[in-house]
């Protein structure tokens, strides 16, 4: 199971400055361990704001993360294109993967039909992390995207409590 | 009702030459044309419509030693109003949105917005304090230093005369380009 320890121990690791976020059941409980980390969080009311916020701080020489569920990605989309793609910003991203480990609570759920095909056609450097024990992959997939100067994406695996 | 130009000369003519300023839309459009651009200006063409607002906000935060003015539409407003809470919740004390507000869409073709609302009692009920509103260019012009200087996060609505037709604003060079240079200058 991934913590929120963990993660604030790995974004402390990148040096991240500032958390721009719309919490889910998984990712929301990372919040207070983020905190307690010494970065900022931003909490949006819809996903969108949370690339374009992203792109401000990193303009303003921040370094800063947007953590958004699978669905606000689906949401997002007109702010993603412009911020990566047009003012080719190199933010990255923490999408959570909504009910890829358990289907139980919604069964069906079409965001498994729909993540993946759609963060390709966003054409983004995507790096999947299916368990705690590849929270470390994270930092090496974000320095790699910063060093190319393009955004990037951990994908991480949710449904498992 | 204020021309959309006297709504944003005084605008030009106060900016110190660390603000930042952002302009989307026919603001962006109307600001090219009042004079050449600063090293700090953000015309946000091409846009993501409504995000002009959260662009300002981040570049405030990450620059809490720098005001940053971000001229936005009534519909760019109206498409993204929740990031008036985001904004009030995070407060920047060093952030100004002016919202020319003219009640319509005036790049597309001046087709009316869904509603015209009380822009100025949405910002109030977001909890931010100072909220200013102006409907003649010489009264604004008097006071914008005035309202600029009060602690932010401030909005200021103008109520600004459309004009349908003006052509919509044109990118004035490579995005990506503009973000480099943009980013440099916010670095010195």
């Amino acid at each position: 199971m991934i913590t929120g320890a963990g993660v604030a121990d790995v974004l402390r690791s990148m040096a991240i400055s500032h958390v721009v976020t719309v919490p889910d059941g998984t990712i929301g409980r990372w919040e207070n361990d983020i905190e307690r980390a010494g970065i900022r969080l931003v909490r949006v009311c819809r996903e969108g704001e949370a690339w374009t916020i992203a792109g401000g701080l990193y303009l303003g020489g921040a370094a800063p993360l947007v953590l958004i569920q699978c669905t606000g990605l689906f949401e997002s989309g007109d702010a993603l294109r412009n911020t990566l793609h047009e003012w080719k910003l190199p933010i990255y991203a923490m999408i959570g993967y909504r009910s890829y480990l358990n289907q139980d609570n919604l069964p069906g759920d079409t965001s498994l039909v729909f993540t993946e095909p759609i963060l390709a056609a966003w054409r983004l450097d995507v790096h999947f992390i299916k368990d705690s024990g590849q929270l470390g992959e994270i930092a090496e997939h974000y320095r790699a995207c910063q060093a190319a100067s393009k955004p990037g994406v951990a994908l991480i695996a949710e449904g498992r409590s | 009702m204020i021309a959309l130009a006297d709504a944003l000369t005084p605008v030009r003519n106060a900016r110190r030459d660390d603000d930042v300023v952002v302009t989307t839309m026919a603001a962006a459009k109307v600001w090219m044309d009042l004079g050449p651009a600063h090293p700090l200006d953000m015309v946000f063409v091409p846009s993501c419509m409504g995000h002009a607002t959260s662009y300002g906000l981040g570049i405030a935060l990450a620059q809490p030693g720098r005001r940053v003015i971000v001229c936005n539409g009534d519909g760019s407003m109206l498409m993204s109003l929740g990031s008036l809470v985001t904004i009030a919740s995070q407060s920047p004390p060093n952030l100004v949105v002016i919202i020319m507000d003219n009640g319509v869409y005036e790049v597309t073709g001046a087709q009316p917005l869904p509603a015209r609302p009380d822009f100025a009692a949405l910002a109030r009920a977001t909890g931010i304090a100072s909220v200013h509103c102006f409907g003649d260019a010489a009264e604004w012009a008097g006071a914008m230093e005035r309202v600029l200087a009060q602690r932010g996060p401030t909005v200021v609505v103008l109520d600004v005369e459309p004009v349908p037709g003006r052509p919509a604003p044109k990118s004035p060079g490579s995005a990506s380009e503009r973000a480099a240079a943009l980013k440099r200058a916010l670095a010195g």
